[in-house]
């Protein structure tokens, strides 16, 4: 292998027409990312939503991006040659990208081939030619692909001082139009309770006012107009600017103790208010994303401790999630199938029944994990599979009918109670949610420093030394494979009664891949990693709603992805990181430290 | 003279007692609670004497025809995991891929009477189509996604390979739609032969005759030929094979064509048997297989598809046998329970299957 790869190499640096070579292909598989994109339907589907009213949708955004990044790409790929070769390479690139997606435009405009591709339909051709006749189109998106290109590539070579600002601006007026509905909302709140001035009422009303202003300067109904998008743009860039002046003053002026401790509890302090005034301001529907968000939290943390602290690879999560519900359903429920009908436990609430859920759990944990204590690796991996399936298997069979109502469900379970006061608002199960979160995410993080979370750890990094160093891989095992499910028990049961009603189609394997994914992309081994990861693959799907049908396909591609440019996950945490970039990590942060180092001393790119 | 030699016999008896701990006994408890399900479901099926004996041959056929279509899986399983010591996760999707594409020349030749009038060129033409297409998929999976992770230990080759398959399968379906397409019915696959009273339908005999002329086929390829040579010797040993010339990458790419291949018949066939393609079909009968590679002993390829047909046949029989036996209503829901449970018993307590003790030896 290495004798085949090493002549390439060399011959690389020697820059002859291989760079072009490299250039087509960039070009090709950019090109070839878009006509993907359209015919899996996801271009047609974002193009529905617009980030800027009538101008701009976030399909022809993408459509940019593909030309950008790949004169992007070449730029970063040549950094050693001549500007202007790199330019033309990156016309090269963005040409052959938009030559493909003028090729998938003839297609489509010649045959009607819906019978078998499904999205390629008359809209998405429209939507390709902007209305315009087809022989016009093709060299059009062929030379707005070359001149993107280029775009892309000057982008890339400039110096990060104005690479910056720009690319902050165009992040902003992304998020303020793709998230437009949101942000509206918010930006109301205050208008609709006009009824009791008080003070309090009178001040928040003013500020309402204010921006009330703000949101009506920058959008209509619809969204962002294109005086709101450029006014963005100048905002978020301009501050941009003014941040990265302010952090040099900053850190040549301010000492380190300031930065260090109070900054971070004034940071802390920020993020739980944030956390809990968020939902309260944004209504009911931001509460049950934020809600769904923390329960792939706990049960994102539970797995953490499997996977990430043990290293063993569970794929029937889902069980013990299904566990929790069921257990909570049963023991809470006013149906039939409620253990109170038939037997003498009589119905709790949720409170008392909760507890016993987590209980219920770690046993089946306990019981899950006891016959694949042997099993290592990849076999793992399917065994936790197999029996996690067994369980949805039993749960949806007409045998087990009779204790867990098959595929019928358990309903009427009631929402839980504090005094007379029932939890039934979302938002109120999303404190609800927050506070269990809390204390789980709190318990997690003592294992993590225990002796226990330093045995699963020497365990996940080699199991025959951790036994010889005297640990129990047994006990250790099985405490991974309860406390895990404990969290995941937990999770059900508030699922339960969230939804009010259960059914087994709830507990698939897609659940258990769920969650594994949230791991990954947060980073494994790393508590606020399961936040972000489920913020960035639970939430955000769920605020762009019609992105929904889609969310399966981007947790493959985020998983294959992640696995590729950054296995230690978006929040790594230290030990990972160290672990996995042993080699690399003394060069990249010599890369990190270098611009912040010395930013006037030399304009890097030059 | 006498005692003390029994007390020394007797003596690591006990000390294997007293290393018996709770583990072992559940893990006894599961196997004599498994056991007893069979035989006690067995005996009591028998006795109450439910099917006839015709019944019971059309259940054996129907576990056979099952059978062949893992088998041909599964030898796609146990190739890639023999070569790169990778399990395939999406190697059950890329048998979707073959199903799916061949769903469409199928259903073309049905609209235009060709599928009815010259039946096995419009097979040859479906079979084709499906294992071009589940090849190419299966090298381009090689190439942009294994690849990088040919030298990465731990789970990463894994997740990636969750994350392929996921990815096949949503991409098919918004490629190709959400909805069950079924596959088209010609008359000479609804008809069957008939041997002293047994009924056979005419599709299993085509399903388990093909599975078995293609399965002939690869072991010749593996056997006989160069590269199947040269596959067989990365398998044993990846660093000596590169030594003596062999190119490893090459070999891979053979190795995922043919798995892909096998895997595209497979497709094809499956769908005939239960008539209809969607975009998650490949998932189940993907882990079963991989289930039946391990039973055979992975990395074994006649393994792989005795591994199948034991699968396919106790998947069959054994709702019928073991369950019915014992009073469980609707047993047959259960088909995929016995499957997985199958599957986690050889994982517990065979990993190395049954022809397996090379590679077993060699894990350790």
């Amino acid at each position: 292998m290495t004798t085949e790869t090493m002549p390439r190499r060399i011959r690389r640096k020697r820059a002859g027409p291989l760079p072009m070579r490299s250039a087509l292909l960039t070009g090709f598989t950019f090109g070839i990312v878009g006509v993907y994109l359209a015919a899996v339907g996801i271009l047609l589907m974002i193009h529905g939503r617009a980030i800027i009213v009538g101008v701009l949708s976030v399909g022809q955004a993408a459509l940019l991006a593909i030309g950008l990044i790949a004169g992007a790409v070449i730029a970063r790929r040549e950094r050693s040659l001549p500007a202007g070769q790199t330019l033309l390479h990156s016309a090269v690139a963005g040409g052959i990208a938009g030559a493909i997606l003028g090729l998938l435009v003839l297609l489509m405009a010649a045959i009607d081939v819906r019978d078998i591709f499904i999205a390629l339909s008359p809209q998405l051709l429209e939507m390709l030619t902007f209305g315009l006749d087809v022989a016009i189109v093709v060299p059009i998106l062929v030379v707005a692909g070359a001149v993107l290109g280029v775009l892309g590539a000057l982008l890339a070579i400039a110096p990060p001082a104005m690479r910056r600002p720009v690319l902050v601006g165009f992040f902003a007026v992304i998020v303020c139009g793709v998230f437009q509905e949101l942000i509206q909302i918010m930006l109301q709140f205050t208008t609709g309770d006009q009824e009791n001035p008080g003070l309090l009422t009178q001040i928040m009303s003013f500020f309402g006012g204010l921006v009330d202003g703000l949101r009506e300067a920058i959008y209509d109904w619809e969204g962002l107009t294109l005086e709101g998008a450029i006014a963005v743009f100048v905002v978020a860039a301009g501050a941009s600017v003014l941040r990265a002046r302010s952090t040099r003053v900053q850190a040549a002026t301010s000492g380190e103790v300031w930065q260090s401790r109070n900054g971070r509890i004034a940071k802390v302090a920020i993020a739980v208010l944030l956390v809990v005034l968020f939902p309260v301001l944004a209504g009911s529907y931001i509460g049950q994303v934020l809600m769904l968000v923390g329960l792939y939290t706990l049960m994102g943390m539970g797995l953490n401790l499997e996977v990430g602290l043990a290293g063993l690879l569970d794929l029937g999560f889902v069980a013990f999630f299904a566990v929790g519900a069921y257990t909570t359903a049963l023991l809470t429920a006013d149906s039939p199938h409620a253990l109170a009908a038939y037997s003498s436990i009589p119905s709790m609430s949720f409170w008392v029944a909760m507890p016993i859920s987590v209980l219920v759990s770690v046993v089946v944990g306990v019981l899950f994990g006891i016959p694949v204590l042997g099993v290592r690796g990849d076999y793992l991996a399917v065994a936790t599979m197999g029996l996690g399936e067994i369980v949805r298997v039993i749960v949806q069979s007409d045998a087990a009918a009779p204790l867990l109502a098959g595929a019928n469900g358990i309903l009427q379970i009631p929402k839980p109670k504090i005094g007379s006061m029932e939890l039934a608002d979302p938002v109120a199960l999303f404190f609800l949610t927050l506070v269990c979160a809390g204390i789980a995410a709190y318990c997690a993080w003592r294992l993590e420093r225990s002796r226990l979370g330093r045995a699963w750890m020497a365990v996940r990094d080699d199991e025959d030394v951790a036994q010889a160093l005297g640990i129990n891989l047994v006990k250790v095992k099985l405490l991974a494979y309860g406390l895990g499910a404990a969290f995941a028990g937990l999770s059900g049961s508030i699922f339960a009664v969230m939804l009010t009603s259960i059914y087994p189609s709830s507990f698939q394997l897609l659940v258990s891949i769920n969650v594994l994914a949230l791991i990954i992309v947060g980073g494994m081994g790393s508590l606020p990693g399961v936040i972000v990861g489920s913020l960035a693959l639970v939430g955000l799907p769920e605020l762009l709603r019609e992105f929904g049908e889609y969310r399966y396909l981007v947790y493959g591609a985020a998983l294959i992805v992640m696995m590729r440019i950054r296995p230690e996950g978006l929040w790594p945490s230290a030990t990972r990181r160290r672990e996995l970039h042993d080699a690399a990590g003394d060069l990249e942060t010599l890369e990190a430290v270098a611009p912040v180092a010395a930013p006037e001393a030399s304009p890097p790119g030059q | 003279m006498a005692d003390a030699a029994a007390d020394r016999s007797l003596i690591p008896r006990l000390s294997t007692l007293a290393r018996f701990t709770f583990v072992d006994v559940i893990l006894w408890c599961l196997r004599i609670g498994v056991t007893v399900v069979v035989v006690g479901g067995t005996i009591g099926t028998l006795i109450k004497g439910r099917y006839a004996l015709d019944q019971w041959f059309d259940l054996v056929m129907f576990g056979l025809t099952l059978g062949s279509v893992y088998a041909l899986i599964a030898l796609g399983y146990t190739m890639v995991y023999g070569v790169l010591r990778l399990i395939n996760f999406a190697h059950g999707d890329i048998m979707m891929t073959g199903a799916f594409s061949g769903y469409f020349i199928a259903a073309s030749f049905d609209r235009s009477g060709f599928l009815e009038s010259s039946a096995i060129i419009a097979m040859l033409g479906i079979l084709a189509v499906a294992v071009t297409t589940s090849t190419t998929i299966a090298v381009l999976t090689e190439r942009l996604a294994y690849r990088p992770f040919r030298h990465v230990r731990g789970f990463a080759p894994l997740i990636c390979a969750i994350g392929v398959s996921f990815f096949l399968e949503q991409t098919f379906r918004g490629i190709f739609g959400s909805s069950i397409r079924s596959y088209p019915d010609p008359k000479w696959l609804g008809g069957a032969y008939v041997f002293g009273g047994f009924r056979i339908p005419s599709v299993d005999v085509l399903v388990i005759g093909s599975a078995i002329v293609a399965m002939i086929v690869l072991y010749l390829i593996v056997q006989r030929t160069k590269m199947g040579t040269a596959m067989r010797a990365v398998s044993e040993d990846t660093d000596a094979a590169a030594m003596m010339g062999i190119d490893v990458n090459k070999v891979v790419v053979f190795t995922f064509a043919l798995g892909g291949a096998m895997a595209g018949i497979a497709g094809v066939f499956y769908a005939f048997v239960f008539k209809q393609v969607y975009f998650y079909m490949g998932f189940t009968p993907g882990i079963k297989a991989f289930g039946a590679a391990v039973l055979g002993g992975i990395g074994s390829i006649p393994g792989a598809m005795l591994g199948g047909f034991f699968l396919g046949l106790v998947e069959s029989v054994g709702p019928a046998l073991f369950l019915d036996g014992i009073g469980i209503t609707a047993p047959y829901q259960l088909r995929d329970l016995i499957a997985f449970t199958l599957l986690i018993m050889v994982l517990i307590f065979r990993p190395h299957g049954i022809l397996g003790e090379r590679m077993a030896k060699k894990r350790a």
